[in-house]
């Protein structure tokens, strides 16, 4: 089960010379990915900096892309209070630099990283997912980033490793809205080692070719586009190994309405409210409700994940 | 002018603009004039501000009371209709965004939304309750009514109720908004729940000397 191959359907692979022009374009992002993200003395401000990254057409839906405004006007991210206007308006008093992973638990390589560091090497790719909310809104973004699993593979995970936990960065002073116990601090996420080493797993980095907006999770969130978007979380500070299953914030607030796997299921609805259909943000006047569809519309790579799991009652 | 005339020339239309204000001030957010937004989704702000300025007004019209005793401003009294009213109007435009915006007309949708999601089966209760309510808010169904008038238009507690009941219950997870409105429900309720004690008491005490002098002399 752990090291299942996903499927991917015939009409998703690139042609060869895609792929190999994709190979040139990921070299020359090589190089300058981690420059990007080094503390410029002059110059613009960092969150204005331009990412070197190449178009990922294999893994982008064609769907058109959200607006900047709506993508980073249109948060849910509770550390700068629950509107969702709020962290467009409080997420300027995060700082993203200098940055720090501390990497734990059941890997070979542990320790304290640099966000410079763990970015080395890593080419970064643009990817246009579908962003389906719990809430029942749905984006779809233009992601910079590059695989979990590649960042992964690198702290050597050992074979007790289940599953991998993700913690967000806890500071009130930088992020106001943890001085309110709306969530049980920090914020905490988490996959099963399986779904974080699937390829369509991002650590993202960037949106629209520039750094995150600080309110979308920068420097360094998670996207897991078949999941509701509170499985991605954002300015993540750690990342554990373990054999067991992680106290996720959403699951431990209320356990009956936020599962553990939260993958996006037009069949098993929210015990308040339908998750049969979505409103498309940005989307024409009285044409914004859309179906939603199982995975998210990444069924055909994710749905083997799930073989023989009763899907409702692992929600 | 006299008190009715101030309150039919001047008082009642202020309170008419200033009600129509929270719809102005969508219309413009809508528009995007001078400067007004309803964000990314504009649906759901639209909706969610419905909801309020309703909720707004029926603590409006519940606070008559409590204030125009404790003011001295009997008076007062004249504007509550209007109040009422306007509960009506901003929860009928509420429901009218849900269903044309956000649901796009889907029927089918909002017939299992009001069946299986409780919060909204109790906002559409509400909602219907208000129906009567306006309804008989005129001059000629009050007199028409009579006693009973008072008596079905005590229903805007139990409405008030349901309607702060389905703001909690929607909210994902920060509650201290819908709290507060329970908060100010409770103080408006229990300001009468207090004086209906007294008045029961001091009409008790009534009761007992009345009777008392009453039968007295027939006992002798």
């Amino acid at each position: 089960m752990l090291t299942r191959v996903p499927r991917i359907a015939a009409s998703e692979i690139s042609a060869p010379e895609v792929y190999f022009n994709r190979r040139t374009l990921l070299a020359g992002a090589l190089a300058s990915a981690a420059s990007a993200w080094l503390p410029a003395a002059e110059g613009p401000p960092p969150a204005e900096a331009a990412l070197t990254y190449a178009r990922n057409p294999q893994y982008s839906v064609s769907e058109p892309p959200n607006k900047l405004e709506e993508i980073a006007g249109y948060n849910n991210f509770y550390e700068f209070g629950t509107d969702k206007e709020s962290p467009s308006k409080y997420a300027h008093t995060l700082r993203t630099r200098p940055w720090s992973v501390t990497v734990q638990g059941e890997a070979e390589v542990r320790g304290r990283f640099d966000l410079e560091d763990l970015l080395k090497g890593q080419a970064l790719e643009e990817r246009i997912y579908r962003f389906r909310c719990v809430e029942a809104w749905s984006l779809v973004v233009p992601w910079i980033g590059f695989p979990l699993s590649n960042l992964l593979a690198r702290f050597k995970p050992t074979s007790n490793a289940k599953y991998v936990e993700f913690t967000t960065l806890y500071d009130p002073a930088q992020m106001p809205g943890q001085r309110s116990a709306v969530l049980k601090w920090p914020y905490v996420e988490g996959l099963r080692i399986d779904e974080a080493m699937h390829p369509l797993t991002l650590m993202v980095v960037g949106l629209y070719g520039r750094i995150l907006p600080n309110q979308d999770g920068a420097p360094l969130r998670l996207i897991v586009p078949w999941k509701y978007g509170f499985k991605s979380i954002k300015s993540i500070v750690q990342i554990g190994f373990s054999a067991r299953q992680p106290n996720t914030a959403w699951n431990v607030a209320a356990p009956h309405e936020y599962g553990f796997y939260a993958n996006v299921n037009p069949q098993v609805d929210h015990p308040r409210w339908s998750q049969a259909s979505e409103r498309r943000i940005g989307a024409p006047f009285l044409a914004a409700r859309r179906p939603t569809l199982p995975f998210n519309g990444y069924a055909a790579q994710v749905a083997s994940l799930y073989q023989g799991m009763d899907l409702r009652r692992y929600f | 002018m006299n008190i009715t005339q101030r309150y039919r020339y001047l008082y009642k239309p202020l309170v008419f603009v200033a009600g129509l204000a929270p719809l102005a001030w969508m219309i413009c957010g809508a528009l995007q004039l001078f400067g007004a937004s309803l964000g990314a989704d504009p649906v759901k702000k639209l909706e969610h501000e419905c909801g309020k300025t309703a909720l707004n007004f029926l603590l409006l019209t519940l606070a008559v009371t409590p204030v125009r005793t404790l003011t001295g401003l009997p008076q007062l009294l004249r504007l509550r209709r209007m109040l009422g009213l306007f509960v009506f109007f901003y929860a009928v435009v509420h429901f009218t965004v849900y269903l044309v915006l956000d649901l796009e007309l889907n029927f089918p949708l909002l017939g299992a939304d009001i069946v299986k999601r409780p919060y909204i089966t109790v906002g559409f209760t509400a909602l219907l309750l208000l129906v009567p309510l306006a309804l008989t808010s005129t001059n000629g169904m009050m007199r028409r009514l009579g006693r009973r008038w008072q008596s079905l238009h005590r229903l805007i507690y139990v409405i008030a109720a349901l309607a702060v009941w389905h703001f909690y219950w929607q909210v994902k997870r920060d509650v201290r908004e819908p709290l507060l409105y329970l908060g100010m429900l409770a103080l408006l309720l229990g300001y009468r729940l207090v004086r209906w004690r007294a008045h029961a008491a001091a009409a008790a005490v009534v009761v007992t000397s009345r009777s008392g002098s009453a039968t007295a002399p027939e006992r002798t």
